[in-house]
Order: C-alpha cells, then structure tokens, then sequence
C-alpha cells in the first residue's frame, strides 16, 4: 500500500496529460483547426469569472466573519459527551462544521489535527476520511450557480449538505469498524 | 435555503462576535473576504480558459458526443429529461470523470460548462432546474476515488501508512454521492420545490 501515493500522483498526472494532450490531438485527426477551437473556447474564461464574482462575495464574506467571531469554536463545543463517545474530538467536530463552509480553512484544520494527535491517530485518520468524502458545498454552489447567474438554488444546498452529512456518518461509522 | 443560511451566518455571526468579544476580528475579516473573493474569481480565469478551451476542442471533434453516447444509460437514469445527446450530458460526464480522479483544476470549468448547457435547457433564467440541482448534488458528495489533499497531509505530518484512508473514505463516498442523489431526486418531487415553469412566478416567494 506504500506505493499508492506515488501511485495515484502519477495516475493524475497522466490523466491530466490526457485530458490536455489527448483531446487536441484527437481532435487534429478529426480535422479540428485545434489552435483556433482552443481560443473560441478559451475566450468565455474571462467572462465567466467576472460573472461569479458577487457570488463569491456573497458567501465568501458571511463565511469569514462566521469565522472569525470563532462561532464554530462554540458550536464545536456543544454536547461533548456525545461526541466523545463516538470517538470525536472538538477538532474534528470544527472540521465537520467547517468542511461545507471553507475548503481551505478545512484542510488547515486537517494539519491542526494531525500536528496535535500524530499522523497515525485514530483523530487524523477519521479526519482525512472526512475530508475525503465531503466537498464544500456553498463554495461550488456560489461558483456553479454563478456562472449561469442562478439565484434560486431551489433545494441544491438541501441535496448537498445531505450528501456532506451522509458521508460524515459514513466516515464516523466506517471509521470506529476499520480503526478504533 | 441560501437566503436562510446567508442571513443566518450574516446576523449570527455578528452576535456572536459580541458575545466573545471578537467584533473587531470579524470587522477587518469583512474586506478582507471580499477582497479574497474577488482574486479568487480572477485567479480561476486563467484555468478556466484554458480547459474551457480544450473542452471546445473536444466538443468540435466529437470527442464529448462519443463520450456521451459511452455513458448514456447511466446518464439516462441520473437525468432522465435531458434528451440523448445532448451536449449538458458530455461537459457533465467529463466533468464527472475529472473530480473523480482528483483533476479539481479541470473539474471545475468543465462543471461551469455543464451548468451553462444545462441552463440552454432552462425555461426560467436565474432559478435552478432539477437537473442543476441533481449535478450539484453530485458534485458536492464528493465523488473523489483517491483523497489526494489528506493523504499528502498525512504523509506530511510522518504517518507510517498514509492510504489507510482510501479503502474507507470511497465506501463513505458512496454512501455520500447516493444519499445525495436520492435526496436530489426526492426533493424535486416536493411540493415546495416542484418546477412549476409554466405558473411563473407564483412559487418564487417561497423559495
């Protein structure tokens, strides 16, 4: 299993390089004028940033100033004995709360753990399962809704914090059978 | 829900500053995330062009229509009004495929790509469609097969054996993406959320 870093590093890598590589040449023996193809499309990049960026003000902003009035510090807080009987410390309970919010601040968080409980506790392993099976969900929200100017989400963010919460479950349950 | 959650984390988060004396802390925080949004916004316009420009080229070739035709019948099941072969279903699929090996710098212009052929689609501009919804759905679960970022944080902080985490963060996964995609499913049949194109604006007070 050692391996398996080096591994998928180097299976992303090729598939990145043939996703890059492989559509323009695919495309030159179809007869694509690649070069002029790659500009029309490239030309609505530009476009489409600007057209999410008070999308991301909007989140971007409320989610920092939860941040930093440490809201999440007193929601992690809540019911320690529950969460400490499955197995969670208030590190990882912040990491739940933060990981739909902010990817960034969420890995970070991730660091914190495993700097303070070591790389093989049973904390930063359930951490990094829990990291690896949720997303942030406003973020791609703001990003995705942005980009076709949509404001009424309808039931999107629902779906997706069902989803971020189901795999947090998943993650707590797997964890205490594989590693507790 | 937005609207909620936004006024929710808006006035919360002031309250709460009050309470723990950090008011200054999320005064200054206020610019900087604004600030922060907006380089983040111009800082995806490089990438974006970029794969939107391989993805024109993949479009013009026919590479996403095989593509497409490749992964219909689940495509078929996941968005059973989208009609066969149209291009939503390709940028999709390619999208799809891009976050599952961890591509998360393609991923996102391909997904942007989707949403702008799924909205070819929508009959009311500015409200999500359940096809939206669905891809959403999918895209926040997570559909990752290897969590690149924590193992190479693991790794990093001296972890003898880093992957043990790739066995149970895919079954968590699955667990994730399916409960997403049912919740997807079962909440585009409430009433509350139902798609009522045709009554225009009558459900838009209560979303």
């Amino acid at each position: 299993m050692n391996g398996l870093p080096e591994f998928s590093a180097a299976a992303s890598n090729a598939i990145f390089l043939a996703f890059l590589v492989g559509i323009p040449v695919y495309g030159f023996f179809k007869g694509v004028k690649v070069y002029e193809s790659f500009v029309e499309g490239a030309k609505e990049g530009f476009e489409v940033a600007v057209r999410i960026i008070p999308y991301l003000v909007a989140i971007l902003v409320v989610v920092g100033m939860f941040r930093a009035s440490k809201g999440l510090d007193l929601l992690a807080g809540l019911f320690p004995d529950i969460m400490h009987s499955l197995g969670l410390s208030p590190e990882v309970v912040s990491l739940i709360l933060t990981r739909p919010l902010s990817g960034g601040a969420s890995l970070g968080l991730l660091g914190e753990i495993i700097a303070k409980h070591g790389a093989d506790s049973y904390q930063a392993r359930l951490a990094g399962v829990i990291m690896g099976s949720t997303e942030t969900t406003l973020y791609v929200v703001a990003v995705y809704f942005g980009a076709v100017s949509v404001a009424r989400t309808r039931y999107a963010v629902h779906a997706g914090l069902i989803a971020d919460a189901a795999g947090v479950c998943a993650a707590i349950i797997i964890c205490l059978a594989f590693f507790a | 829900m937005l609207n909620i959650i936004w006024l929710a984390l808006l006035v919360g988060s002031v309250a709460i500053a009050v309470a723990t004396g950090q008011v200054r802390e999320v005064v200054v925080s206020v610019t900087e995330s604004a600030v922060s949004a907006f380089k983040l916004a111009l800082g995806l316009t490089g990438i974006m062009a970029l794969w939107l420009g391989i993805m024109k080229i993949a479009e013009d070739s026919g590479l996403v229509a095989a593509f497409t035709r490749m992964i219909a019948p689940l495509m078929r099941f996941l968005f059973p009004r989208i009609p066969d072969g149209h291009p939503a279903l390709g940028s999709m699929a390619m999208n799809m495929v891009a976050n599952m090996f961890g591509l998360n710098n393609a991923a996102t212009p391909m997904g942007i790509k989707a949403m702008e052929d799924l909205d070819t689609l929508n009959s009311r501009k500015g409200t999500a469609t359940d096809e939206m919804c669905m891809f959403l759905a999918i895209n926040t679960s997570s559909i990752q097969l290897i969590p690149a970022g924590a193992i190479a944080l693991l790794a990093g902080g001296g972890s003898a054996d880093p992957t043990v985490i790739v066995f149970p963060a895919l079954i968590a996964t699955c667990v994730s993406t399916v409960a997403g995609v049912t919740a997807a499913r079962l909440l585009s049949r409430m009433r509350r959320f139902r798609d009522n194109s045709e009554k225009g604006g009558k459900d838009e007070r209560l979303a």
